[in-house]
């Protein structure tokens, strides 16, 4: 049962920008702006990625469900490696690269470590640069955030998982906060 | 010594924010609008309390100051307020109703789910509306993200209480969005 007083046919963070416009565009923005706008060497599918990871653990049901059904519409991999980055992303069949980003966000989601100087070398040997160390820390933090928004008031999150997929279409398709259904 | 090269004249965030102004702005945007934007009930001066607060349990030294600082001018620059609720803030002066928020915020802050009806409850029979409670909880978990990313990446934190002072004065008056002053002597 939702904790306030929520349009209850809109799931997970859809519900709370519903209610509150004001920071909805901002909590919006800063989304588009950490996983969509053009980066350096990240592309929109890595970062997705990182999101549906952090989420996953900290059991955001409709955060790494969303963010899980957005990465393969944008990675030119196949969607079966979204199953296993979730399960464990060091034997899953991505880069070496993409494993030292969602290490970094495991760490960040871990517990308050902040990443120590080996660990930096480390990433650095891993031929990550400080922009792509900072940015997948930083999306880390930023969905730590969102999942304890939408758990933290309780939001109607559903387990059909095939309706995730759709609004993931669509949300590509359209852009995030024009979406309402 | 912070990891990744960070301007050294800028401390806590705002160095991360000179260092990648893409996503300063955004992360400003919210803040401003979460803490500093008029509100229907709680004033800033309380808003500021919550992520002072949240940022005093993630022992995030440099935001706990900071945020310190700005409640303290935007509260009649009385510092006993601050310094009471990081100690105790059922003993301090503030209302019943402030008093279940933070409640409402130290849950959020030890994990989401840990936000109980009982603690809504609470809060409501001490006058709390929905929107007060809904932006407690954004504040006290936007603050997590934002504590994270001051400590994560081992910013400059300095310990000089007049500097947060000075700080944090300009940004009661001012709110987010207009540029910090550099710190003269700041090299670390």
């Amino acid at each position: 049962m939702q904790y306030i007083n929520i349009p209850n046919k809109f799931p997970g963070i859809r519900s709370l920008f519903m209610c509150r416009p004001e920071s909805a565009s901002q909590l919006d923005t800063l989304i588009k702006t950490l996983l969509h706008n053009p980066h350096p060497t990240l592309t929109c599918g890595e970062r997705e990625l990182i999101a549906a990871y952090v989420s996953r653990l900290n059991t955001c049901k409709y955060c790494y469900n969303i963010h899980g059904s957005m990465a393969p519409h944008q990675l030119t991999e196949n969607a079966g490696i979204i199953k296993q980055v979730l399960t464990n992303p060091q034997t899953a069949s991505i880069s070496n690269k993409m494993k030292a980003l969602l290490k970094i966000a495991g760490g960040v989601q871990s517990g308050y470590a902040s990443l120590s100087n080996d660990d930096i070398a480390f990433y650095r040997n891993e031929g990550l640069s400080d922009i792509e160390i900072r940015d997948a820390a930083l999306i880390a933090d930023a969905f730590c955030m969102y999942n304890c928004y939408v758990a933290a008031l309780s939001t109607w999150q559903p387990d059909d998982v095939e309706l995730y997929d759709k609004m993931e279409e669509r949300y590509i398709r359209e852009g995030i906060f024009e979406l309402a259904f | 010594m912070p990891h990744i090269n960070l301007p050294n004249e800028f401390p806590g965030i705002r160095s991360l924010f000179m260092f990648r102004p893409e996503t300063a702005a955004p992360l400003n945007a919210l803040v401003q609008t979460l803490l500093h934007n008029p509100h229907p009930t709680l004033s800033a001066g309380e808003r500021e309390l919550i992520a002072t607060y949240v940022s005093r349990l993630n022992t995030c030294k440099y935001c706990c100051n900071i945020h310190g600082a700005i409640a303290q001018h935007q509260l009649g620059n009385k510092p006993e307020i601050v310094q009471q609720v990081l100690v105790n803030p059922e003993t301090a002066p503030i209302s019943s109703k402030l008093k279940a928020l933070l409640k409402i915020a130290a849950k959020v802050q030890s994990g989401g789910k840990n936000v109980t009806e009982g603690d809504v409850a609470l809060a409501r029979a001490e006058g709390a509306t929905d929107i007060e409670i809904h932006d407690t909880v954004l504040i006290a978990a936007a603050f997590c993200m934002y504590n994270r990313y001051v400590d994560g990446l081992a910013t400059w934190q300095p310990d000089d209480i007049n500097l947060y002072d000075k700080m944090g004065e300009q940004r009661a008056r001012e709110g987010y969005l207009t540029p910090p002053f550099k710190v003269v002597g700041s090299a670390q």
